[in-house]
This record gives structure tokens, sequence and C-alpha cells, in this order.
């Protein structure tokens, strides 16, 4: 199972190592990332496997956070999506 | 694999556009509660909402963190209560009291059941709860009421809607100082379904399982923010085409949120109700989806034509996207609840009459319309059998939720706040129609056939 993270808002230094040092932390192995920067505005999809997360989607959210709080952070299971997007 | 725009797509319905889930609702019967003695009775009600509802709430917003998507509304639906008073006797409005308190321990929004059900005509029980609804509603707090007064295949109970006319306004009397919030928890219907997970009409009908979850979506703001994309010039069959496909994907949320809640709670999953259910936030209008497919304002001529192909086109794609579908299923128009209807009725471009005529191609009836303080009863009852004859006729469900203000007239408002609003006092013909409502008796079933 995955889990999508998407991080939008003003770019600045290190916030994709932000990111990816919460998911370390809670056992969610990064599968993808797709990321930019458009008019200093960062936008930044990250997918994880969430098979071994040692914590909630919500807790993942609230650590994510933490780092990056100037950042608007989404944690959705990926079912959401797929649910949505595909038949 | 997932691509960006499909997850931005997705979060931008939700962040944007007001996309949520509207309410999932656990509907329980209540029939293995019934006693001859009212307040065992009561206590097995108690302790059947607690023990099959206690971890909805819960579950809800688990599920709700696991998404990412709001679900607004946790409810529970029961059984007719008429049908327990019928063995129980004494006073109804104990049932009403358990049934809050019980709502308010496992902490749901609302409660809906303390229902009636009198198409053809009273049986034992049901006078004695019709009468006192506007104690009940005013004594509580989360309880809503709803009372069947016709169908196609019975006709309508003209006696009932005579009482039900003195009844709404009492209600509204009742609970005067706070802005007659009474008659905004009390439904009129004709053709009601069993598997309503929308307050104020909910009810948990005979023919249901033990206990089911039923899940409502809405998104009208998505439904518009599609819209607006759209060039000015595309044909109606491509807008309907838009919104059959943006149906779809909302009606895909309640799915995923409705299985998921019925396999964590260990129930069956019953419906989908696919509405379009407006809130009072700017955006999430029913009336703007309207504006936006091309008129000037709500209300226009025209609406109902715009109002018939989206309800349409909504239920195409949402029926598609779900196991099974049930419940009111359509465009909602209540007034007090929809920025873009408020708007409307305050620059008098909608009227009650207007109203009506929308009410006969979208899924409920004349809903969360304020009237004037000073209407008689026998006019209430006229607005009741009006609506009650355009669901008769036409095998629809139609319902009457109108909220007298008391001590208000046209240019007034009333204020509910949260998710009811506030709506203008809107002017109601003021001929009076006493002479045929007193009349009572049960107007026949129509004819089915010869359809003209």
């Amino acid at each position: 199972m995955k889990a999508v993270i998407t991080v939008i808002g003003k770019d600045s230094v290190g916030i994709l190592a932000k990111v990816s040092t919460a998911c370390a932390e809670a056992g969610a192995n990064v599968a993808e990332v797709t990321q930019s920067v458009l008019d200093k505005y960062f936008a930044m999809i990250m997918m994880v496997d969430i098979d071994n997360m040692t914590c909630s989607i919500e807790e993942l959210k609230g650590n994510i956070e933490a780092g990056v709080p100037a950042m608007t952070v989404h944690v959705m299971h990926e079912d959401i999506f797929n649910s949505m997007h595909r038949i | 694999m997932l691509n960006t725009k499909d997850i931005m797509e997705t979060i931008t319905m939700i962040q944007e556009d007001h996309l949520d889930i509207r309410t999932i609702t656990m509907g329980i019967s209540l029939l293995d509660c019934c006693d001859s003695n009212i307040d065992r009775a009561c206590e097995k009600i108690y302790d059947k909402l607690c023990c099959r509802a206690g971890e909805l709430v819960k579950t809800g917003e688990e599920i709700e963190k696991k998404y990412g998507i709001p679900i607004v509304n946790k409810r529970v639906s029961v059984t007719p209560v008429a049908l327990l008073l019928a063995a129980s006797g004494g006073d109804p409005v104990k049932y009403a009291t358990a049934l809050d308190r019980a709502a308010s321990s496992i902490g749901v929004n609302f409660i809906g059941g303390y229902s009636a059900l009198v198409q053809k005509g009273f049986a034992s029980g049901d006078r004695e709860l019709i009468a006192s609804i506007p104690e009940a509603l005013s004594e509580t707090e989360l309880v809503c009421s709803s009372v069947n007064v016709g169908s196609t295949k019975a006709g309508i109970n003209m006696d009932a809607v005579k009482m039900m006319g003195g009844i709404v306004k009492e209600t509204a009397l009742l609970t005067k100082d706070r802005n007659c919030i009474g008659a905004a928890k009390l439904v009129v219907f004709c053709n009601a379904p069993e598997d309503n997970p929308f307050m104020a009409g909910a009810f948990h009908g005979i023919g249901e399982p033990d206990c089911v979850l039923n899940v409502g979506v809405s998104g009208p703001g998505v439904v518009r923010a599609a819209l607006e994309k759209m060039p000015e010039d595309a044909s109606l069959s491509q807008v309907a085409d838009l919104i059959k496909k943006t149906a779809f994907k909302i009606t895909r949320m309640g799915q995923l949120v409705g299985s998921e809640a019925s396999s964590r709670l260990g129930v069956p999953f019953g419906i989908i109700d696919l509405s379009l259910a407006p809130t009072p936030a700017v955006g999430d209008s029913v009336a703007y989806i309207l504006e936006e497919i091309g008129l000037e304002q709500c209300g226009a001529h025209g609406t109902t034509a715009a109002l018939a192909m989206l309800n349409d086109a909504v239920k195409k794609g949402g029926v598609m996207a779900s196991s099974t579908v049930g419940g009111l299923s359509g465009a909602f128009i209540p007034v007090s609840e929809d920025a873009g209807m408020i708007e409307a009725a305050r620059s008098g471009s909608l009227s009650i009459e207007k109203l009506e005529a929308m009410t006969a191609v979208c899924s409920v009836g004349l809903d969360m319309i304020v009237i004037p303080g000073d209407t008689s009863p026998e006019t209430i009852a006229a607005i009741i059998a009006d609506e009650a004859a355009i669901g008769m006729v036409n095998s629809k469900t139609t319902a009457v939720r109108v909220i007298p203000a008391i001590g208000r007239g046209e240019g007034d408002t009333l204020d509910f706040g949260g998710l009811l609003g506030s709506g203008p006092v809107m002017s109601v013909n003021k001929k009076s129609p006493a002479v045929m409502i007193n009349r009572g008796g049960r107007i026949p079933a129509p004819m089915q056939s010869l359809k003209n």
C-alpha cells in the first residue's frame, strides 16, 4: 500500500530533505518523487510505501508539517486517487 | 500509475471546491425494542443505539484522516417511532428524549426517525406521535422528525395534511426564541424513501435490515468549478456530459468511504445517495451551477430546464460509480443552505411558485424555505398538499420543510447558523385555501396510464 504526500508552498532550502527525513523516521519508503519549482512556488508529490510504516498516516502528516511549517501538506492513502480516477 | 494531474485534481476538489462526504448515516431497526412498557422500550432503544452506533463517529474520523476527505456529518436513522408507540402507548415525547440522549452520548450530529407513515390512514399511535412532534422537537436538540402523508400508490391523506399544517406552525411557535429551529427539523413527505441518509427526513424503513450504513455525497462546488472552465458556446449536451463525469468522480468517493466504513463497523453497506447537497459556504451552491450553465440568476425562466438536466446528469454519472444507489439522489434546493438561492430569493428573482416548479424535476421539494410568521396553518397545509400532489403524480419523492418565522414578515431574515444557514422570509400567496383543506378525506391515487 502507498500513500501520496503533497507539499505545496513558497520555495526554501531543504524542503525535500526534511520531508524525506520524516518519512525515513516513520519507516515509510519513498517510491517516487515529482517536484517542480515555478515562480518561487514549490510543489512536490511523493509516493511512499506504507506497508512497514510505524505510525499512522495522520501522525506522519503531523511530523512533516512540524518540519516544514510554512507549507501546505497533505498525506492521503492512494486508494482515494485510484477510486476517483480509475474504473 | 497515478499521474500528477489526477492527484492535483482530487486535492483541488477537496481544498478549493468543498468536496466532502456529506454524511454517513447508520440505519438501525428498533423493532426489537418494542415493549408494552414505554420506559422499558426507551431503555432498550438507548442500549441498542449505543451498542450499534457507539463506534460510528470514531470510525468516521479515522477514515477522514486516512483519505484526507472531510465527512461532515455522522448520523443515525431509526425505525419510525410511531410503530413502537403503537405497542407501548404512553407519552411519545419519552421516545424523543431517549433518542436525544442516545444521540448525544454516541456523538452524532442528528438522529432521525421520530416519524409516522400515514399516507393511507392513521394506525394506532400515529395521531399521538404527530400531535407530540412540536413538544418533542422543542425539548430535544438532535432529534429529527418526518411524516409521510402521501404516495403514488395510496394517494394523499388530506386529514394528515391538514394536521401537519398546524403541527409545522406550532413547532415553530414552541421554538420561536431559537429562530423557530424546530420547524427546520421537521419534514412532510410524499413517497418517502426508506433508506435516505439525509436529515431531517431520514428514517430506517421497515423493509431494511437490522443495521445498515448509508452514505450521502455532496459536491455542488466541484460541478460548478468544472463548468466554469467550459467555454460559453459549449452545447448543453457537452455540459450534461461534463456534469456526468464530475458526478462519477464525486460518487466514487462516497463508494470508497461507504465500503470502508461498513467493513470497519461490520455493518452491511446500504446505498449511496447521489445528491448535490449545497452548504451556505460561498461556491458550494446548486444555484451557482444553474447560473454557470447560463442563467443571469437562479429563478429566471429556464431554471427548471437547467435543473432537470443537472438532476438527470448527476444520476447518470453516479449510478455507474457505485454499487447500489438509493435515497433521494439528485440535486437539493434548500433555500437557506445555498448562498446562490439566498441571493436569488432576496433579490426577488426566486419565488415559492418557481421553487415549486423546480421540485417537479429535482430530488426533493420545498426545502428550508422561511415563510411569514402569520401564515395560517391552512395555507401551510395547502403548500404541503401541492407539493405532495407533484410527488404523487410524478412517482417521485417530494417534501416540504418550511419554517414559519414567528413574529417576522417579508424582508426579515431568519439565521439558523451552521449548515442550516439563513433565509430571507419569502412571500406566500395570501388567498385562503381553508375550505378545501378543512374538507379532509383522501385524494385518490392517480392513474398510472393515460399519462399526459
